[in-house]
């Protein structure tokens, strides 16, 4: 290899035999793969796996870091150990905390770095190689919408994680994923009393929105839920995923004539625009006589905290939060909290119920098989995981719940204080028809 | 009128941010002739010693939410403010430029053992594994910052008295609307005060003038019997000190999180290319050059006529000047061409 | 006579290099069982990222021109690949043969601009290029490339080959073959295994061809090729569409194996890991990238997935005590450590083995040579003595 000047001369004919040859040798293994089993990785011996597909590195790692502690909350209940947790408080519930069809539950984990290859790498290998029978978790959409995909053509059921899109439950559903967080269309029916309550009829709104399809969803939404309360909208800026510095699409709405400022941003871009908005004096400002406000659509607690006071006053919507009163929301962050030291977030809300939910289906169906899981899950009402009723819709797989209107608490009492619930908007508000957004759920069986 | 103004004076802003940004980087090129891959994650650690520093100033008094029974609630006050009362508060509030005074000398030290214990023995490496051992680095500390302070951002705010705007229209007789925000003010001051006294320090002291010789002639500089290798070393710890505080002067900005050396690390590669390898003149005016371009291509009537404009204005400008001007806008003949 | 026993003996020597690489390419299943890495999944990922990664290796190992964009061109095969399915077939081939087209059209372009410069600005000027085509692809290309959700089939897609041939409707989504082998599972791996020992083949052939000599020939000194009235743009050229379309090709086989492409798949972080796969492994050399391929890939999707439960099962046979200390210190290097582990691990490679792994090989197989020669000097010795 080092003696350049000995050319290769090597044969074609030779080198197809070698080929052949080794192509023999090495397709012995795939003798031993075929496997009879009517769905995919149907349990053997006493166990069934479950797979937690979720950031540990990138700039969500603390929100995974969070699911999977909740993930691991929930398998500890549903085996039985623990106090466990939401299993006295959810109705109706067939789960008897002895795992499910006597099989005890196991996990396998995974990092998806919140990219869609890597996620999907991490879902295949669960699948593939650690024999896993549900995939869950994530913290973005795009993921979320991967790994869907992915989980349909395995025939091994999704339940999404953090993901907010329209899309996921819209035209990129699929028959094997479900989702137990809310979406930005659910998000602008329940701001809008609150927003006319508070802001009045008459303003003019200004959009930034992070340029990709979560972004775009979200601002649609808000458009058209203030639209609809008489709002105008001056303009409607998309900014870079991950710009940093927003100072560039900040200074033009000095001038804008607006009074409202609705960041269309998550994560690490809220957090930046955020204090960079207040830090461009927006929130001190009056404009055509009245006080400017800033609206963030889609709060998370553990991304807020970067925020610091800059998030005080400020509305926005949660799938869940910890102060909840309620007998499941109770229950839960007592468990969490005994655990761990602090509450919950509500990604770690939504991956606890959902592998709750998943086992209760199983053991209602009488079998793993996920067409027959899929349908006990499809249309199943519930009550007791927090945000009152509940159901997994069929026609589209999106959970219908109460949304949360939250504000940036003003006045906390302690470190973890940092949203005040200002309005619990009933299910009923926040429905919407399945049809509008399209796409298809694809078949039962795989 | 006064949309252009602000739009002006948002690039000057920006453009200052990034020739600090990119000043340490095209240091350590044109001196020693290493691609630093790490330079942002200094940037980073410049970042998080000014968390650290606001950390011990707010060590705590913990008083038990006792509405809370899970878990342990706190509500904190810090024992500056208990023990010093305003003044306390005071310190706390001023976190910020303090710390700046403990950046420096933690900032030399890294940089001196980093030179010492590691890049010294690359001067003689190709630049392809000068690249991966600072990546490797890079990737390192930031990991160990993950460990210890989480990936989420951590809020620094500005001392509360220059947190607002400063009314600039209304003083200069103008549009009310034309304000700034005091501390990207006092952050373009300060990058500008930075700039100017490494300029001045390479120019017009002897240790410049040897650091510059070397740089045109190192072994000729070594035969005359001046020891160039300890002034490396001092230029590198120079490099490394002018990231970090400019890392830390942007914690207000832009709060830090662990991952926010990689996000400036292309952004500072270009701006120093699009200058010319180991020009710092060439890199200030870049950083200027693409601040300006950025600021005004994300403007909606830009963007209006070039869909998308804004993402891609800082490339598509670096393209066009290296095929314009091969060594960038001032870069010399010879510097990290091969 | 001597002379043609000698060239046979090459012509050996040669067929066995890739007859032992065929071998141990399409045995990797077997082989790579203890190690916890046979899934097709990640079979096809070495497959597919070994392609990735010689092709580059055959404009930066040769030319010394460090790229940072070929990520671009895996990208750009990946949407053609998904664009070829959705519009006319489901079948592989001919998605992959227009990925290797297209991605050769775009590196042609790109190459084009690119290379009037050399050193840092070439590697500045296509990490430009690149990051404008990743920024576009992610938000105002959205139509062409579905932005962050990244580009899959629908079952409204037309697939005119298909249905002209009389594919029948069926309920959710069609998968890829390659006339009736399924590409999902281990025959994917075969079919990507096949294209890596194709890649590796024509590798060696330019490694080892006077085309591959004046490639190494710009590497070591361009200026003096110049003034010798050699023009080395073509050549330049043609070694940056060759890697391209390695690129292109990898692109393709991984929508191939499954059919989505994301934007991300073009960020500079992904161009950045194919340069260090190719350093990490050995640039230059034949096998080194591809030993690249294979330690950060596992480090990606095996040591990632470590988490304290299975760190327990695998230290059990220990005493609790000893368990549990080591489980706390090997905790912080996997699962969501893993970054931290190869950022050590190519800082230890580089300084150690400034030739990447190969090196370490090398050096071994010295150490081996030399103590097997000292072994039988010593033996004759011996023997002499006993005479």
């Amino acid at each position: 290899m080092t003696d350049k000047n000995e050319f290769d001369t090597l044969s074609r004919r030779g080198f197809l035999k070698a080929s052949v040859a080794a192509a023999a040798v090495g397709a012995a293994p795939m003798f031993f793969m075929n496997n009879a089993n009517a769905y995919t990785n149907a349990p053997k011996g006493g166990t069934f796996t479950l797979g937690f597909n979720v950031p540990q590195t990138g700039a969500y790692a603390d929100e995974g870091a969070d699911e999977l502690r909740a993930f691991k909350l929930a398998v500890k209940h549903i085996n039985g150990e623990g106090d466990g947790g939401m299993m006295n408080t959810m109705k109706p519930i067939v789960l008897k905390g002895n795992g499910v069809l006597g099989k005890k539950a196991v996990f396998v984990t995974g990092d998806t770095q919140t990219k869609s290859d890597a996620a999907r790498a991490s879902a295949k290998r669960m699948i593939e190689k650690d024999g896993a029978l549900m995939i869950s978790g994530g913290s973005s959409s795009g993921v979320a919408i991967a790994v869907q995909g992915l989980c349909q053509e395995a025939g091994v059921i999704f339940m999404a994680g953090l993901t907010h899109s329209n899309d996921t439950t819209g035209k990129d559903k699929r028959r094997y994923g479900f989702r137990h967080f809310f979406n930005a269309k659910m998000t602008g029916s329940a701001l809008g009393p609150v927003l006319k309550e508070e802001m009045g009829t008459d303003r003019v709104a200004y959009h930034l929105t992070s340029d990709y399809t979560w972004g775009w969803t979200q601002e649609e939404s808000i458009k058209e839920t203030t639209e609809g309360l008489g709002w105008k909208t001056k303009a409607t800026v998309r900014t870079p995923v991950g710009a940093g510095d927003f100072s560039q699409y900040i200074t033009p709405i000095l001038n804008s004539g607006a009074d409202t400022l609705i960041l269309n941003h998550y994560g690490k871009d809220m957090v930046n625009s955020l204090t960079q908005s207040v830090q461009f004096g927006l929130r001190d400002k009056m404009v055509n006589g009245k006080q400017f406000e800033i609206i963030v659509p889609l709060y998370s607690r553990l991304m807020a905290q970067g925020a610091g006071d800059n998030l005080k006053g400020i509305l926005g919507t949660t799938n869940w939060n910890w102060a909840l009163k309620d007998a499941g929301s109770k229950a839960f962050v007592k468990s969490f909290g005994a655990e761990y030291g602090f509450p919950p977030s509500q990604a770690a809300h939504t991956c606890y119920v959902q592998t709750l939910l998943y086992a209760n289906a199983c053991e209602m169906a009488g079998t793993f098989d996920p067409s027959q899981v899929i349908r006990s899950l499809e249309g199943f009402k519930f009550d007791g995981m927090g945000n009152g009723e509940t159901e997994y819709r069929a026609e589209d797989h999106q959970c219908l719940k109460d949304v949360l209107v939250v504000r940036g608490n003003q006045n906390p009492s302690n470190q973890f204080d940092l949203l005040e619930i200002v309005k619990e908007v009933p299910r009923s508000q926040v429905e919407y028809d399945p049809a509008i957004f399209g796409g298809k759920l694809g078949p039962y069986k795989v | 009128m006064d949309a252009l103004l602000i739009q002006l004076l948002n690039g000057l802003d920006k453009g200052g941010a990034y020739a600090l940004i990119a000043l340490g980087l095209t240091l350590t090129f044109g001196t020693l002739g290493v691609v630093n891959f790490a330079h942002g994650a200094l940037f980073m650690l410049g970042a998080f010693c000014s968390v650290l520093f606001k950390q011990v100033l707010t060590i705590s008094k913990k008083v038990k939410d006792e509405s809370i029974t899970f878990f342990d609630a706190y509500k904190e006050q810090p024992y500056l403010e208990i023990w010093w009362g305003d003044t306390g508060a005071m310190i706390i509030d001023y976190a910020v430029p303090i710390s700046i005074i403990m950046v420096i000398p933690v900032m030399l030290l890294i940089g001196v053992a980093l030179e010492r214990g590691l890049i010294k023995h690359f001067y003689k490496r190709t630049h392809a594994e000068q690249i991966l051992v600072t990546f490797g680095l890079a990737i390192v500390l930031q990991e160990v910052i993950k460990m210890f302070f989480g990936a989420n951002p951590i809020p620094m705010p500005a001392p509360d008295i220059v947190s607002g705007s400063a009314a600039i229209g209304a003083a200069l007789g103008l549009s009310d609307n034309l304000v700034y925000p005091w501390w990207r003010l006092i952050y373009l001051v300060f990058a500008g005060v930075i700039i100017f006294s490494v300029f001045a320090f390479l120019r017009y002291t002897t240790f410049g003038m040897v650091v510059r010789a070397g740089m045109a002639d190192r072994e000729t500089v070594g035969l005359l019997g001046i020891n160039i290798q300890k002034r490396f070393t001092i230029v590198f710890g120079l490099a490394t000190v002018v990231a970090g505080i400019a890392g830390a002067m942007y914690t207000p900005i832009l709060p830090p999180d662990y991952h926010m050396g990689m996000d400036f690390l292309v952004l500072s590669f270009v701006v120093v290319v699009v200058g010319g390898m180991g020009s710092l003149e060439g890199a200030v005016a870049a950083g200027f050059l693409l601040g300006m371009l950025q600021s005004f291509a994300s403007l909606n009537e830009v963007k209006a006529i070039f869909p998308g404009i804004d993402q891609i204005i800082i490339y598509l400008v670096a393209v066009v000047i290296l095929l314009v001007r091969p060594r960038g806008l001032m870069g010399r003949e010879g510097v990290m061409e091969e | 006579m001597i002379k043609s026993i000698l060239e046979k003996f090459s012509l050996e020597k040669n067929s066995s290099v890739m007859l032992v690489f065929a071998a141990v390419v399409l045995s990797a299943p077997i082989w790579l069982t203890p190690f916890g890495a046979n899934y097709p999944d990640l079979l096809q990922k070495f497959a597919i990222f070994g392609i990735f990664a010689i092709g580059f290796n055959i404009l930066f190992g040769l030319t010394g021109y460090l790229s940072f964009g070929h990520a671009v061109f895996l990208g750009v095969g990946s949407y053609t690949a998904v664009w070829v399915f959705k519009l006319f077939t489901m079948n592989v081939l001919p998605a992959v043969m227009l990925s290797v087209a297209i991605a050769a059209v775009f590196a042609l372009l790109i190459g084009y601009i690119s290379l009037r410069r050399s050193g840092i600005y070439f590697s500045i000027l296509t990490l430009a290029l690149a990051q404008m085509s990743y920024n576009l692809a992610y938000s105002v290309l959205t139509p062409i490339t579905s932005g962050e959700t990244g580009l899959q089939l629908s079952s409204e897609d037309p697939r005119y080959i298909d249905s002209l041939l009389g594919a029948g409707v069926q309920e959710g989504l069609p998968a890829t073959n390659f006339f009736g082998m399924s590409m999902s599972g281990y025959s994917g791996f075969y079919f990507c295994a096949i294209f890596l020992i194709l890649a590796f083949y024509i590798s060696l052939k330019i490694f080892r061809s006077p085309y591959g000599l004046k490639l190494i020939a710009i590497k070591s000194n361009q200026k003096r090729m110049l003034y010798t009235g050699f023009n080395t743009r073509p050549y330049l050229l043609s070694a940056f569409v060759i890697s391209g379309m390695f690129a292109g090709l990898a692109g393709g086989l991984m929508a191939a194996t499954d059919p989505l492409a994301g934007a991300e798949r073009m960020q500079w972080t992904a161009s950045g890991e194919v340069v260090l796969m190719t350093i990490l492994g050995g640039s230059g050399t034949l096998i080194g990238p591809l030993l690249g391929v294979g330690v950060i890939k596992y480090f990606e999707n095996i040591f990632s997935a470590l988490n304290e439960t299975s760190l327990r099962e695998i230290f059990n046979f220990l005493p609790d005590v000893v368990a549990d200390f080591l489980v706390s210190i090997t905790h912080v290097f996997v699962g969501e450590g893993w970054h931290l582990t190869l950022g050590i691990l190519f800082m230890l490679v580089v300084i150690f083995l400034p030739g990447g792994i190969m090196q370490g090989v090398g050096i071994f197989t010295r150490y081996y040579k030399k103590k097997m020669t000292e072994l039988k000097s010593e033996r004759s010795v011996e023997k002499g003595k006993s005479q």
